[in-house]
């Protein structure tokens, strides 16, 4: 084939794909209707932005004319966007924190905490371990910091016979609010855990495949994965320190609060001059209302009634205060 | 159209006089001044560029140097930021980050340049025209494939191929190095080939004409004299993998154990940089300035590496022209 | 034959080869110690390319494995999902690619030319000031993508140049990053022109910049391409550094370079795929990758196009 046909092919093959693509957002959009119009930037926390990207897909099929963006810069990120007023609302995996409340004020921000979802944190092993159940004791011997644990035997008091294999560990990334809230919940101080362990980094994913991998390892993971792993790995109860009982994490028991202290709420923080734009507050309404598929899809925890409650009040309060 | 100009400069210049007159321009070129200097502000751009990094760079550096002594940071051998209490001893990462490249350049290098020696010397300028533009897709493989790649085929196949190290996690400093290697394979085959393409063939033939074989030409007469083309895609393949952040992080993961081990877990500098900079973490805190620290130390480091091997390149150069 | 057993069979290749060999020496002159290492050479070298392409290949087929019950033209036109990823696709993500490689395109092939020639004809390379611009650019490329986010955040869009969240503040963020990769490139280029052909244009009364435009940048096209090549398909596979400058991760309408909307592009939206918790994710963005090579492919046609149309042997 000479060159001069080949840039032929190649370039109406170029003219063709840019056009199918061009034209290929007409597929969507078409839906609802609706008369709002606008955008909506939302930045942030990647555990939050699942449930943020299934309101505003849902939202975007009833109201066509407002386009929603999600980041996930982080949440640390996201609240420097958002203090500094470039975006309208900010996703979060832990309350905002001192230096972004003086930044926000500084700046005229102002926002409330509103809850979107509940979460759940799960320690998993592998499904071959017979381990069932454990205490927060026997899980802050294991990831204390300074823990000596290496071996299955190390721990005191498991009802299973484990014998003394050694136990290879898997945390996710030390930057993310899900080790924030699991050193806190577990070590009782954020960030006190041990150095020795094998810390996957960016994907969550990591977890479950080290754990699935290997017979007696255990890591810890937000609970979508558990559940999205299709039995690569199992969750372990944990004992409920007031009642004794050993819990599993499910939506009741994380909804009722009898899985502690490992469950935990999760936040969008929106900005009171984002919700003077109708388009923003019709879409917290129906984040806080719709929340029960939102959830559904981003694998999520619903919120209670009272929660729901709350929220709306909450967003409320900004609009008027 | 070329030589047309010329004619009519050399005749200009015949015009104005005899042969006492000197060969210079009859008038000064104001656009040959206009056009260096254009291309002078496009050389300068790099210049600012740089400075405009080391600014960023600086201010939260020297913020977290005000909290953390250098020596702690340069000589410490625990790389714990987000712990607490948190430790910051850089040595752990920045040998990781010595470690991937390492391993990065030994698959590099070899791979590259035979690629590079068989298109130039062997291969059939059909083949040629095939092949270097298919290795040069692997430039264009997004990094998250190639780190994905790493993590759930590499890392089986090499435990398949190698039994006998020490493997543990899915995560593992040698794959990721290697992986990394894949990725600039197609820098050093590509712009070697085309140093090696470039060298006049009158030096090639000459060689053939005194009885040399096709393997020597290669070697004792192409290859030097290409090689400054050849030792700079080298270090440009070399700058690339040592700031290669994606790959890493994937495959390498996040524990910064101070290791040398092929099969271990471990954090180079760019993995913690890109983590920790989309992570959770709150802006304006000492973690966060430690991304600005450990970007500023990078910098050095390999402005170090590349004055190093401007002087060698310098020192080859000279040898052959 | 076959009866004779796998014994047999080798004694018979390894004669055969054995043969050949020795014939060639005969025939040829030359020495067979050289015949015989020439063939070994001839092989590693053929083993290493052998290698490269196995890896991109294994990388390829792996991404279409796993991706392949996705794998459909829909992908080319459907928006991102969160609700329904099984009909998801990357018609976003691919558009506002192609506009970030524009303008990437755009910036860096004249600066980055530029830059080349003015340090390899121009500037006078005794004076320190040429050779601190040289350490920089060769610095440049060592630092970590990351960091250019961090300085496009910083300058591009808040800072002086203040543009805000936009495409084209990313697309200037890329093109720092692969300006480098340019210039390094072009300037190996343009020395590998010989001087007699400079000379010889110098002597036929051109000036300067005559020479370069009409002498060496034509010689010098091929491997100029061979940089812009690389640096496109860097950048255009780039993450961490967009992530930080504004690209979304979610966004369901095509992107405009100036405007404020959101932006998203394809390594982006392929890295949040895969980290995500359902399977469906990972089997779309394995399809994505496939996309994007696609994609990559297209893209460098024309620079190869161009190179092959310009090559020439001395």
């Amino acid at each position: 084939m000479t060159s001069s046909r080949w840039l032929i092919i190649v370039a109406s093959v170029s003219v063709l794909a840019l056009g199918v693509a061009a034209c290929g957002d007409s597929e969507d959009g078409g839906g609802g209707g609706g008369d709002l119009s606008g955008t909506i930037r939302i930045d942030g926390s990647s555990t939050v932005a699942p449930l943020s990207e299934a309101a505003a897909e849902l939202f975007q099929e009833a109201e066509s004319g407002v386009k929603v963006t999600v980041g996930t810069s982080g949440t640390g990120g996201g609240f420097e966007k958002f203090c500094a007023g470039e975006t309208d609302i900010s996703d979060a995996s832990r309350p905002i924190e001192e230096d972004e409340i003086a930044a926000c004020k500084s700046n005229g921000i102002e926002f409330e905490e509103v809850q979107v979802a509940n979460d759940a944190l799960s320690v998993v092993v592998n499904p071959e371990n017979p381990v069932e159940c454990m205490t927060v004791e026997q899980v802050s011997q294991i990831w204390d910091r300074g823990s000596k644990v290496d071996s299955w035997g190390d721990v005191k008091g498991l009802e299973a016979d484990v014998g003394d294999e050694s136990m290879a560990l898997y945390g996710p990334g030390t930057d993310s609010g899900t080790f924030d809230y699991f050193t806190e919940a577990i070590n009782g101080e954020e960030g006190v855990t041990r150095s020795n362990y094998n810390n996957i980094g960016e994907d969550d994913n990591g977890v479950i495949n080290g754990v699935a991998g290997d017979q007696w390892a255990l890591g810890y993971v937000p609970y979508s994965y558990v559940e999205e792993s299709a039995g690569k790995v199992k969750p372990l109860q944990i004992e409920n320190p007031e009642s004794g009982e050993c819990v599993a994490a499910t939506i009741e028991t994380v909804q009722d609060g009898s899985y502690v202290p490992l469950g935990r709420g999760l936040f969008v923080y929106p900005s009171g001059e984002a919700l003077q734009k109708q388009e923003v507050l019709e879409f917290l309404t129906f984040y806080i209302a719709e929340n029960d598929p939102i959830t559904g899809a981003a694998t999520f925890v619903p919120m209670t009634e009272a929660q729901k409650e709350a929220s709306q009040r909450k967003v409320d309060s900004l609009v008027e205060g | 159209m070329e030589a047309r100009d010329a004619i009519g400069a050399s005749r200009a210049i015949g015009r104005g006089g005899g042969p006492s007159r000197s060969l210079q321009a009859p008038s000064p070129r104001y656009g040959e001044k206009a056009i260096e200097a254009m291309l002078g502000l496009c050389a300068l751009l790099s210049v600012v560029t740089t400075t405009a990094i080391v600014i960023s760079l600086l201010e939260p550096s020297i913020e977290f140097f005000g909290q953390v002594s250098l020596k702690d940071f340069l000589f410490g051998t625990e790389w714990a930021p987000t712990f607490t209490p948190p430790e910051f001893g850089v040595l752990p990462i920045v040998l990781a980050t010595m470690v991937t490249s390492f391993w990065g350049l030994f698959v590099a290098i070899p791979l590259g340049l035979g690629a590079a020696i068989y298109l130039s010397e062997y291969a059939s300028p059909r083949a040629r025209k095939t092949i270097k533009p298919t290795l040069e897709v692997l430039a264009g493989v997004p990094t998250v494939a190639i780190g994905f790649f790493a993590l759930f085929f590499m890392r089986p196949l090499l435990e398949d191929l190698l039994p006998f190290l020490p493997w543990s996690g899915p995560q593992a400093a040698g794959v990721a190095g290697l992986a990394v290697g894949l990725m600039i394979v197609p820098i050093i085959a590509s712009l070697s080939e085309d140093a090696m393409s470039a060298v006049p063939t009158g030096l090639r033939e000459a060689a053939y004409g005194l009885g040399a074989t096709k393997m020597r030409v290669a070697t004792r007469v192409v290859f030097p004299a290409a090689l400054s083309g050849i030792v700079a895609s080298i270090v440009l393949a070399t700058s690339r993998a040592v700031g290669e952040t994606m790959i890493v992080l994937l495959a390498a993961g996040a524990s910064p154990n101070l290791t040398l081990g092929f099969t271990e877990s471990v954090q180079t500098m760019t993995a913690f940089i890109g983590q920790t900079a989309t992570g959770d973490i709150a802006t304006g805190t000492v973690t966060y300035y430690t991304i600005f620290a450990v970007g500023l130390l990078l910098f050095l480091m390999t402005l170090v590496l590349n004055m190093i091997s401007i002087r060698l390149v310098r020192r080859f150069h000279e040898a052959y022209d | 034959m076959a009866a004779l057993g796998p014994q047999a069979e080798r004694t018979r290749l390894a004669a055969a080869g054995a043969r050949s060999v020795t014939r060639a020496a005969i025939l040829s002159g030359q020495p067979l110690k050289d015949i015989i290492k020439g063939r070994i050479f001839f092989a590693l070298l053929l083993l290493a390319l052998g290698l490269a392409l196995l890896g991109l290949a294994a990388l390829i087929l792996d991404a279409a494995i796993d991706g392949r019950s996705m794998l459909s033209l829909d992908l080319l036109t459907n928006s991102a999902s969160r609700i329904s990823p099984q009909t998801a696709g990357y018609a976003n993500a691919i558009y506002g690619t192609i506009l970030l490689i524009g303008g990437v395109l755009v910036m860096t092939v004249p600066i980055g030319v530029g830059s080349a020639i003015y340090l390899e004809e121009y500037a006078d390379r005794t004076k320190w000031w040429n050779r601190v611009v040289e350490l920089n650019i060769q610095n440049l490329a060592a630092v970590p993508s990351i960091v250019y986010g961090i300085l496009g955040l910083a300058f591009i869009v808040r800072g002086p140049l203040d543009l805000g969240f936009i495409l084209f503040a990313g697309s200037i963020t890329l093109s720092l990053l692969v300006l480098p990769t340019v210039i390094i490139a072009a300037r190996e280029a343009i020395r590998a022109v010989p001087p007699s052909i400079r000379e010889g244009s110098f002597a036929l009364g051109a000036t300067r910049w005559q020479t370069v435009r009409r002498q060496v940048l034509p010689a010098a096209v091929p491997g100029i391409a061979t940089g812009v090549i690389l640096a496109v398909s860097r950048a255009a596979g780039e993450t961490a550094p967009l992530l930080l400058v504004g690209a979304a991760t979610f966004v369901t309408f095509d992107p405009t370079v100036f405007g404020d909307n959101g932006y998203t592009a394809l390594p982006v939206m392929i890295f949040n795929n895969a980290k995500q918790a359902q399977p469906e994710f990972h089997v779309l963005a394995a399809a994505g990758i496939v996309v994007m090579l696609g994609v990559i492919l297209l893209m460098n046609s024309f620079a190869i196009w161009l190179r092959n149309r310009y090559e020439q042997r001395w």
